[in-house]
């Protein structure tokens, strides 16, 4: 037993040496997920405001003039210009300077009460799909305050409340998806080299002659990035919640809980592709073979419930997929880990199961 | 029997695929001697002592080494063994002391002496000054004497040299040899594998491989008398001219350039060798000097590794 933790520790203050050398991989540690969480905060924005609009108001009356405030207000759509006609939209369009034309008949007071004709006709530029699905939902407006007073009509219609994000903001959604990918990026990557690295450079053969076992190797290699993995959950927390005002509404033990299964999922993975593979670049690829569909099936990017029911099988097997479960769950829903037992059994699971391949794959021989 | 010898391989085989790197061996090797292996690249060398510390499963075979038996019970032989590999395997990013450092805790090398046999071990090896230097950025040389310190850290019963000093310069090379001896003269058992001649004349004892396949061994003088063969030592005005005539002549085996000389090997079983090679060079009309000499170590070595069909 003392030896054991002998050459443990031996393996373990390696690395460490060995990581605080490597500047690079010491950058990334940190500059990752800050970059990472920076780039997809404010970059993917699916939540569509403020798309230029131009109207055209026929009828100027009370009525109309109300319409228009009540849209503005959604901020949706942002009014920069004003046109006479709907061919005056049309072209505004074509030239790319608005996205929706928003066009009010000189009959509009009438049409409102009228149950055959629509009393706005919105021009919208197609091409983006998500501009597209929101005019859709601006196109419900006329056709509801037809059959009821206008006001609560308008109220229903902007009443699209999505709950636990009520802004519709995406880094709120975002946030604890970026967790998993960035997570799951480092740990797998660092994994998955720790051991070819050493294969390449010759340094396995000396090392597997000594009396070290596979089992010392294999966990001395992993323990440090633990603690890695854990400062990096701690520093997309802290940005999260600085800079994009992301909540953490259940309780933080959890969160780390959850985090420790997922870290130690992703080293397991790693080790595997690392006893899989014969060159840093093969473990590289056979990382971003892993990445891909984490990033794509996993719910991180589209929701879950909406992709065909292969690609969630797919995602069923992924670890991220379940850890991105257990943070949107206790973030966003305040859902105690108790009642996500589920993803963080399967978490614990593969962490088993990937561990004892890996280790069962690694044998102390060069044949 | 078994006692007097840190290896004993028997019928030791190890095939890759179609490829036969290393057919029935047997070997003996005696404790605390040096033990010489010579072959050119790709005879099996590196592969037989890979095989011998458990790295490689045999194909058919076993040995007994140092009362284990392999394969099978390589975990309670590491332990006791020294390996240093062909490429420098040490951490170029370590400093030199927390290289030994490292190795000392692999090993569970006693904590309390654990800075005493490094400071030992760095100023045996005259490694002192390299001390806080990364093992990367050090010269053949220091890597080599670096790799043999960790090697030995653990005083090895016996230690397992794949061709150590193949990147070294000649005064390195004599610095480590006279390690190798103080080594040996403490009771360590060394095999050491090596393509240099002069290394092999050193060693108490060695076997030659040729492709896999071991064609003699015993100390260096005993394979020195008993080639088989006589040695010509022809010196000529004209090397070129003389290796041509002599190249006609069905019964000589090999002959080798040395500058001016040229060493010409008979197989022992024809009558007037000197005669022979003489009467060659006459009829050419090639003006040289032909007496017999005796055999070096490189004589040894091409004369069991030429074809068999022409040592017939």
């Amino acid at each position: 037993m003392n030896s054991f933790l002998s050459r443990l520790s031996a393996i373990i203050k390696k690395e460490v040496l060995q990581l605080g050398r490597d500047r690079l991989t010491f950058g990334m540690v940190f500059g990752l997920p800050i970059i990472q969480i920076l780039l997809f905060g404010y970059a993917i924005n699916t939540d569509v405001r403020n798309l230029n609009t131009a109207l055209a108001d026929q009828a100027g009356t009370h009525l109309s003039r109300q319409f228009v405030s009540e849209l503005r207000a959604s901020q949706v759509v942002d009014i920069i210009a004003t046109a006479e006609d709907a061919a005056e939209l049309e072209a505004m369009l074509r030239r790319g300077e608005i996205s929706i034309g928003i066009m009010i008949p000189h009959d509009f007071d009438r049409r409102v009460v009228d149950q055959d004709r629509a009393a706005v006709h919105i021009l919208v530029d197609g091409s983006d799909p998500t501009i597209l699905g929101v005019a859709n939902q601006l196109r419900f407006m006329p056709l509801r305050f037809d059959v009821s007073p206008l006001r609560q009509a308008k109220q229903e219609l902007i009443e699209v409340r999505p709950y636990y994000n009520p802004e519709r903001r995406t880094p709120v959604n975002i946030v604890p998806g970026l967790m998993g990918i960035i997570l799951m990026m480092t740990m797998m990557l660092f994994t998955a080299v720790a051991i070819v690295r050493e294969r390449e450079r010759g340094n396995l053969e000396m090392l597997i002659n000594t009396p070290l076992s596979s089992a010392e190797l294999m966990i001395g290699k992993v323990a440090p990035y633990v603690v890695i993995g854990l400062l990096q959950l701690a520093i997309i927390l802290g940005v999260g919640q600085l800079l994009f005002d992301v909540p953490i509404r259940g309780s933080v033990v959890d969160l780390y809980i959850a985090g420790c299964a997922f870290i130690a999922a992703n080293l397991a993975l790693g080790l595997l592709i690392s006893t899989a593979t014969h060159t840093q670049f093969q473990a590289m690829q056979m990382t971003v073979f892993i990445l891909m569909p984490s990033i794509l099936l996993s719910g991180f990017m589209f929701p879950f419930d909406g992709m065909p029911i292969i690609a969630q099988y797919i995602g069923e097997i992924l670890p991220t997929t379940h850890f991105i479960r257990l943070t949107r769950g206790i973030m966003l829903r305040e859902a105690p880990i108790g009642e996500l037992t589920y993803d963080l059994f399967y978490l614990v699971g593969f962490t088993l199961v990937a561990m004892t391949v890996a280790a069962t794959r690694f044998t102390k021989r060069l044949d | 029997m078994k006692n007097q010898y840190a290896i004993a391989a028997r019928g030791l085989s190890k095939h890759f695929g179609e490829l036969k790197a290393v057919s029935e061996l047997d070997l003996n090797v005696p404790k605390g001697e040096i033990y010489g292996f010579l072959g050119p690249n790709g005879s099996g060398k590196s592969t037989t002592i890979r095989m011998l510390c458990g790295l490689l499963t045999p194909t058919t075979g076993s040995a007994d080494v140092l009362g284990t038996t392999i394969p099978g019970d390589a975990k309670n032989l590491k332990p006791r063994i020294g390996y240093m590999t062909q490429k420098f395997s040490l951490f170029g990013d370590l400093t030199v002391q927390e290289n030994l450092k490292f190795i000392a805790e692999i090993y569970s090398y006693r904590r309390s002496d654990r800075s005493r046999r490094i400071d030992e071990l760095l100023q045996r090896y005259d490694l002192v000054e390299q001390r806080k230097q990364f093992a990367g950025t050090m010269s053949g040389g220091q890597k080599q004497r670096l790799a043999l310190a960790c090697a030995v850290l653990h005083h090895p019963d016996l230690l397992l040299l794949d061709e150590p000093t193949s990147a070294v310069d000649p005064q390195s090379r004599r610095d480590f040899w006279a390690n190798l001896f103080r080594l040996a003269e403490s009771g360590t058992t060394i095999m050491v594998s090596t393509h240099y001649m002069d290394e092999a004349e050193r060693c108490h004892r060695l076997a030659i491989l040729d492709r896999g396949v071991k064609v003699a061994d015993g100390t260096p003088q005993e394979l020195q008398a008993n080639t088989g063969m006589n040695v010509i030592e022809v010196v000529a005005k004209n090397p070129y001219a003389a290796q041509a005539a002599l190249d006609e002549v069905a019964e000589i085996v090999s002959v080798t350039q040395l500058g001016v000389r040229l060493r010409v090997l008979i197989p022992d079983r024809h009558a007037d060798p000197v005669d022979r090679v003489s009467a060659a060079l006459d009829s050419r009309g090639v003006s040289a000097s032909a007496n017999i000499a005796s055999p070096s170590l490189e004589d040894v070595f091409v004369a069991v590794t030429v074809k068999p069909e022409a040592r017939q």
